[in-house]
């Protein structure tokens, strides 16, 4: 079972490295990580996306809140929220699919950001879903590069970490 | 307010601590705060001869006082030296900090001589560290330090500390007080749960306690005896555990687990409820996870909720300090007011068979003629000690028949590696302790391998004129590898002979320190009292039957009620 924690953590040198650290030394899985700082400067918020049964959710949650410097973590998949990632998609775009791939982008509101004669660069923006539709369907016409953000999330309504 | 350089702060800090001792060995990188620490002159400093040993007996003091034991390396080779030592004290939560030197800002990451990445190295194995980039932060970093070291589940620090960063000056203000938005531990446990708790011990039939380590950190010893001689329950205790509960006591089971009594190990099979005081169902003690206690429900007592439903599933978690949750839950069963007498009854057919298990397998070896048993030797010297001395040991077998066969009635009197189970523990750690209480007897229980792995200290304890005891039960064998071999590997005996080991006598003497020997039973009880009437540093060397085994034995991944006898 997928679950996406938000963790509160001092932005101090090697705060990530704890995490992460955490994570392969006692063999629980990321599937992606996101960090930036918040508002308080000192603090940054990290998007942690993992998996495992409740037994395994439940240590992961209590060995992050051990190290000194996590200062809070929500599983905020267990509420209603919102998750967002981002993908930089470099496509092939010739005379015969440059067409095609515009149309592409319209139907799933992707932008183009970057444009060279033979490629498009492309930003595409939602859930983890979308990404993979829009990347399934670009596949054929042959995807040069991706890069992705892994995914950010949010609870929603009045709910804050 | 005072300016200080980087290597005074560190002096400082200690002193406003309440540090009398440090242990540690000097070089380039730390030099600076030693020289700080020569002029001030009010810091006791053990030259160690080897840094794991400066970490082992910073452990060993912190285990015998309570108290946040200090060690101090170089950069490089010297920091590295400490892991074993720091890892050690990790995983039995015992309270260090480690100062490391660093080579300067200006050449870290450059592969500089003597330049290790010490807190990336120890990052798993610390409750926490830091390299310390700015001096006007060391102040706080330094009260930080002692307060996460000794506070909730205690654990060791480390701090890096770069040449440059110990000469720069800036202020300080040692703060009295410290708080982190984000380490709080919790130490009051819910009332709640302590309720729901008394609820589950109502219902029980055949409780039991289980006791570990987490009991002797919070000096909850007295809460625990009011606990079990309230309701009459049976306690068993973990390796950590001795001495949280008196192993004289009548209601004492002994330790559990791979070489736990056969009642203990019974009793946690049968039970219908586990009271888990401090300890963590680590997997020497449940064997075969699925087959452990199938039939309890489980109240677990941890200050750290990472420590609870970790390994079994949990009915009442209660997270907090063990003292003072058992002291809510003592009074819980107070205010019910059910007399003692109705709680023995209620579990008198429970302790019918408890004393029935422990009649059919008590604790017990085979004498033979001519040789010495190692078990006699633990036994006599728990006799003429009068189970009151600090004992240390080493790891294996010298290890197991300690705890078998010595009973050990007062918290903080058996120092012994648990968790990471390191050789060549016992003898600093026995160094640390006795520095801690020059005055006490303290008793390092070796074997003939593990003696070696640390034997350089013995200079240490005479330089610093400590009459530390040293037993060797020498069987030329690494025992317990040797048994596991016996046992599960048709006896190969793959690297467990040593074909080659010193005159521990000898090596006493050259040392400058007394050596005596015994290799027969009748030579025992003579050689234990020589030695320990000694006012120096002492070896007694038993020469041991050589392949005695440590029973019972739960096989590795067995069920706990799979016991090898003997």
């Amino acid at each position: 079972m997928k679950h996406t924690l938000s963790v509160l953590v001092e932005n101090e040198p090697g705060a990530l490295s704890r995490i992460t650290g955490l994570f392969s030394g006692r063999g629980f899985n990321i599937e992606s990580l996101c960090v930036a700082p918040t508002l308080d400067q000192t603090m940054s918020h990290l998007t942690l996306v993992t998996s495992g049964d409740e037994f395994i959710i439940e240590q992961i949650i209590k060995q992050l809140n051990r190290l000194v410097d996590v200062y809070k973590v929500v599983d905020v998949s267990e509420g209603e929220f919102v998750e967002r990632e981002m993908a930089l998609i470099k496509v092939k775009a010739e005379d015969e699919t440059r067409a095609e791939v515009l149309r592409m982008c319209d139907i799933f509101r992707c932008k183009v950001v970057d444009v060279s004669p033979r490629t498009y660069t492309i930003e595409v923006t939602g859930p983890e879903s979308k990404l993979k539709a829009v990347m399934e369907l670009l596949k054929p016409i042959g995807i040069k590069e991706i890069t992705r953000t892994g995914t950010i999330a949010i609870q929603r309504e009045k709910k804050t970490v | 307010m005072t300016k200080l350089p980087g290597k005074q702060m560190v002096v400082e800090a200690l002193k406003q601590e309440g540090v009398d001792v440090v242990f540690g060995f000097p070089g380039g990188a730390i030099i600076d705060v030693y020289d700080a620490m020569e002029k001030d002159g009010n810091i006791k400093h053990v030259l160690v001869r080897h840094e794991q040993g400066a970490a082992h007996a910073a452990d060993g003091y912190a285990r015998a006082t309570g108290k946040v034991g200090v060690c101090i390396a170089t950069s490089g080779p010297g920091a590295t030296n400490t892991v074993t030592g720091i890892a050690t004290a990790y995983m039995d939560s015992i309270p260090i900090v480690v100062f490391t030197g660093q080579v300067p800002t200006s050449l870290i990451g450059n592969d500089a001589f003597q330049e290790v990445d010490i807190v990336g190295i120890t990052r798993p194995c610390t409750k926490h560290n830091y390299l310390v980039k700015d001096v006007r932060k060391l102040p706080t970093i330094l009260k930080e330090a002692f307060y996460i070291a000794s506070s909730g589940r205690p654990g060791p620090v480390l701090i890096d500390l770069p040449k440059d960063v110990q000469n720069q000056v800036a202020e300080f203000d040692y703060p009295d007080k410290i708080k982190l938005r984000s380490y709080n531990p919790v130490v009051e446990p819910h009332t709640k749960q302590i309720e729901r708790a008394f609820k589950l011990i109502e219902k029980a039939k055949q409780p039991i306690i289980y006791a570990g380590g987490g009991v002797i950190i919070a000096n909850a010893h007295k809460e625990l005896r009011k606990l079990a001689e309230s309701i009459n329950a049976p306690v068993t205790m973990t390796l950590m555990g001795l001495g949280g509960f008196p192993g004289t006591h009548k209601q004492s089971l002994g330790m559990l687990g791979m070489h736990g009594t056969y009642c203990a190990n019974m009793a946690m099979a049968n039970t219908d409820l586990i009271i888990a005081v401090g300890a963590r169902f680590d997997d020497r003690v449940t064997g075969k996870i699925e087959a452990f206690a199938p039939n309890a429900a489980v109240i677990h007592i941890d200050i750290d909720p990472t420590s609870i439903q970790k390994n079994v599933k949990v009915d009442v978690p209660i997270v907090g300090d063990c003292k003072r949750a058992l002291k809510k839950l003592v009074k819980v069963i107070e205010e019910d007011g059910r007399p003692p007498e109705v709680w023995r009854e209620k579990f008198r057919p429970w302790w019918d068979q408890i004393h029935a298990w422990q009649q059919r397998h008590p604790l017990t070896y085979k004498t033979e003629p001519g040789v010495i048993k190692p078990q006699y030797v633990i036994e006599k010297l728990y006799e003429l000690t009068k189970g009151k001395a600090i004992i240390t040991t080493e790891v294996g077998q010298n290890q197991m028949w300690t705890a078998q066969f010595y009973k050990f009635d007062k918290p903080r009197t058996l120092l012994t590696s648990g968790g990471l189970g390191t050789m060549g523990y016992g003898f600093p750690a026995a160094i640390g302790a006795q520095m801690a209480f020059p005055n006490k007897l303290v008793i390092d229980v070796a074997g003939d391998g593990s003696i070696q792995m640390n034997i350089q200290e013995m200079a240490t304890a005479m330089e610093q004129k400590l009459p530390v005891k040293i037993i060797i039960l020498n069987n030329q064998f690494l025992g317990m590898v040797r048994q596991w071999q016996e046992l599960f590997y048709d006896r190969r005996y793959a690297a467990t002979e040593f074909s080659m080991t010193p005159d521990f006598v000898k090596l006493a003497e050259a040392y400058g320190a007394k050596g005596f020997r015994a290799t027969k039973p009748e030579e025992v009880e003579e050689t234990l009292k020589k030695g320990l009437a000694t006012d120096c540093l002492t070896i007694m060397e038993f020469a041991i039957a050589r392949e005695e085994g440590v029973f019972p034995m739960v096989p590795a991944g067995k069920a706990t009620t799979e016991m090898l006898l003997v």
